[in-house]
């Protein structure tokens, strides 16, 4: 039914275009930046402002241990698909599971340090508006870890599974900048909340 | 990056009929498609539903202020219809209607057979879809208490702290906030899957510099939408994280701030302006040309204007807020910055006069819709540049002639290039052509109810009358203007009448399309119509801007002069 235009093209001439995955992940990562910028713009536009207490410097702690754990899981999420685009598939699912344990350990301290917020120093969402920014912010950040820990534990599942090979770098791929950029998020909020804030 | 599947096999393939009626088979091939085709024709007709419902809100509300110390409807019925109308309108008629028309044109366009994400597309449609009827279902559960109200009351840009839960207590509030959410989720997914589709699926030869301008328009528009629709969804989890789990982000008995919401509301909802208007721009630029039988003027030029419009309308946001005083240093900018919008916006107004200019025109519907929109659009953009000015805006803010202004370009604009829209691609979509006979009185009827409403709506404005109030008095000297502006929506309401009764009758009678009707030049003709699920049987490819010209006249092929 169909005629397809039959306008001469050059063979030689060859034909490239970019990943859909990958062009699919920075798109996704333009409207989470946007996201991000207008909760870190109403933490900025709102620090200092809270009609009570407890104040940032009152009550928040340098998370260091959690943000360097965070961000060297960075680090091994690209040895993950670097071992995987040559074809080391057990490798990659060692460098896979250290990218969930550092992960883990991010999300267990925020954990730890929302505990102590909330039942010893009393700061709620609903205390002041440094409680309502900080845990609106903070959470929004480590609802994305949690998302990237669900997708990154069911690739580890599946790479344990032996369902996973070369041909799936390029998803792996696609998965990691999501992660890299969930790190960069947190440098920004690391910035703006612990030492900016504070 | 084109997906070869053998033709052979789809062609040949009929769904087995094992269980149920034939009524159910067709039922459940449309909700479970991923078929960009059908997505895209679902999204319009889903679109259509809305704009009747809006427009009976619209035609509602006329009926109570064509006269003053009217009581047609009570002071609560009339904030919750033009809250629902607006709402309404921007989220479940204009994006959903242009994304329909992108995600059905844009593949054929670049010769691709779906869109890059086919299961998203599915998604992004049924999760709009749901918002639009969450919202509507507020009429008959938004009432938490007693008394407190269905449907949402708090205008469509909802400003603080009227959502605060002491001001909008019951659930109104929350059905409109979390619909938005949802159909703001839904539009993310369609403009990432429309980016991705121009950038990743084009067939060999379709060169960024060769794509049609729909196509480049759509995915300028998505890269606006990224930036300018997130906002709105942070805006909305913030609302939620306020009026659920007690949060002070718009409470001003908190220290919050009431104009923080305003600002990251209009940092959405001017860009909004442009998701809505780009796509209409993008029609013009297909339509004009072959209906003035020339190639479009200033292809460059029209593709930087767009791009430009795109960076500009980022930083035009607050000329929305200048009744609040912003100081004179955020004024000038935003004064500025919004006159320097109206360059780009000129450029392709005058790329689209040249290309008519000395052109063979004909005056099928199509082009009239299209003719009526250029004088419109220039209307609406002057009377812009009028409100940019932040003293003159200072006098007329929040009065008529504000409301008059943007339906020009909503109406007067956008609306009138769907309507081209629908007369040029409707033989594409259903094989069939839409009576042009009934396209005329469609026209006309509906610039005459246009022109009737919106010019005369001016006038009320400039002499006071504020908008969103339910009645006035009759000394005022606002019930002529009133009554002139209500009887053109009568117009307007046959006109659309027509236009459905066309709509559906053309379906089954109308006059046998094939696959070229208007001798077109861009790829979507090239293939039957209504086109074979998989589009192309051959993966075209192609040599220039117009590869059905080359094909037409290859003693001048268009390859000649790029």
């Amino acid at each position: 039914m169909s005629t397809a235009v039959a306008v001469a093209h050059q063979a030689n001439e060859e034909w490239r275009q970019p990943s859909r995955g990958i062009v699919g992940m920075a798109c996704l990562i333009a409207a989470e930046s946007a996201i991000f910028i207008i909760f870190v713009v109403a933490y900025i536009f709102y620090t200092g402002k809270s009609l009570t207490g407890p104040t940032p410097r009152e009550v928040l702690e340098l998370p260091i241990f959690s943000t360097i754990c965070l961000l060297s899981s960075s680090i091994t999420v690209h040895f993950a698909v670097h071992e995987l685009r040559a074809s080391k598939v057990r490798l990659s699912a060692w460098w896979l599971a250290a990218t969930v344990l550092l992960g883990s350990i991010f999300i267990a301290s925020t954990a730890a340090e929302w505990y102590k917020l909330i039942y010893h120093d009393g700061l709620t969402i609903r205390t002041n508006l440094f409680g309502t920014t900080f845990y609106s912010l903070v959470g929004l950040h480590a609802s994305h870890v949690i998302a990237g820990l669900i997708m990154l534990g069911l690739a580890l599942i599946f790479t344990l599974m032996g369902k996973v090979n070369q041909s799936h770098a390029e998803r792996l791929e696609v998965l990691s900048i999501y992660w890299h950029f969930v790190d960069a998020v947190w440098v920004v909020v690391f910035t703006v909340v612990y030492i900016l804030g504070r | 990056m084109v997906t070869q599947t053998p033709v052979t096999s789809i062609a040949g393939h009929a769904p087995a009929s094992q269980h149920g009626s034939r009524a159910f088979d067709v039922v459940y091939d449309w909700i479970t498609t991923v078929d960009h085709k059908k997505i895209g024709i679902m999204y319009i007709v889903y679109a259509l539903i809305f704009l009747v419902i809006a427009g009976i809100e619209a035609l509602l509300m006329r009926v109570q202020l064509a006269v003053p110390n009217n009581t047609f409807v009570s002071p609560q019925s009339f904030n919750r219809l033009f809250t629902m109308h607006g709402t309404t309108m921007v989220f479940f008629v204009g994006m959903p209607i242009l994304f329909g028309f992108g995600n059905y044109l844009i593949p054929l366009m670049i010769g691709a057979r779906d869109m890059a994400f086919p299961r998203l597309n599915a998604f992004s449609f049924w999760i709009s879809a749901f918002s639009g009827f969450l919202l509507y279902f507020s009429y008959f559960a938004g009432s938490g208490l007693y008394g407190a109200g269905t449907a949402p009351d708090v205008g469509w840009f909802a400003y603080a702290p009227l959502t605060a839960r002491v001001f909008s207590p019951g659930h109104s509030t929350d059905y409109w906030t979390l619909s938005v959410l949802l159909s703001s989720i839904g539009s993310l997914g369609t403009a990432l899957n429309i980016v991705a589709t121009t950038l990743s699926m084009r067939c060999p030869g379709m060169k960024l510099s060769r794509m049609p301008l729909l196509v480049w328009l759509y995915f300028v528009t998505s890269c606006i939408a990224f930036i300018a629709i997130s906002p709105l969804s942070a805006a909305q989890i913030m609302l939620v994280i306020d009026r659920y789990l007690g949060g002070h982000f718009f409470d001003t008995q908190a220290g919050g701030s009431a104009v923080l919401w305003m600002h990251f509301f209009w940092i959405f909802g001017h860009p909004e302006v442009y998701i809505l208007v780009l796509p209409a721009f993008a029609f013009a630029n297909e339509i004009i040309p072959v209906f003035s039988r020339k190639a479009i003027f200033g292809y460059p030029a029209m593709v930087s204007a767009t791009v430009g419009i795109g960076f500009i309308s980022m930083g035009v946001w607050a000329h929305h807020m200048f009744t609040v005083g912003l100081g004179p240093g955020a004024n000038a900018f935003f004064t500025l910055a919004t006159m320097v919008i109206a360059v780009p916006t000129g450029i392709k107004i005058f790329n689209w006069l040249a290309t008519m200019w000395g052109g063979n025109i004909h005056f099928s519907t199509p082009m009239i819709f299209s003719i009526g929109f250029l004088f419109q659009f220039l209307v609406a953009g002057l009377t812009g540049v009028m409100l940019a000015a932040a003293p003159f805006d200072w006098q007329l803010g929040n009065s008529y002639f504000v409301v008059a202004h943007f339906h020009y370009v909503l109406v007067g604009a956008i609306l009138f290039m769907i309507f081209a829209a629908f007369y040029y691609w409707y033989p594409k979509m259903t094989g069939r052509m839409l009576s042009e006979r009934l396209g005329k009185w469609h026209f006309w009827l509906f610039v005459i109810g246009f022109h009737l409403t919106f010019d005369f709506m001016h006038i009320p404005g400039i002499l006071g009358m504020p908008r969103r109030i339910y009645t006035y008095e009759a000394d005022r000297g606002w019930a002529i203007w009133n009554m002139i502006v209500s009887s053109g929506a009568i117009f307007q309401t046959i006109a659309t009448l027509i236009f459905v009764y066309n709509l559906v009758v053309s379906y089954f009678k109308g006059a046998v399309a094939g696959p070229d009707p208007w001798d077109a030049w861009t790829l979507e003709w090239s293939t039957s119509s209504p086109p074979p699920s998989y589009n192309f049987a051959k993966t075209p490819t192609v040599e220039s801007r117009r590869p059905l010209w080359d094909l037409k006249h290859p003693e001048e092929p268009d390859t000649q002069y790029e």
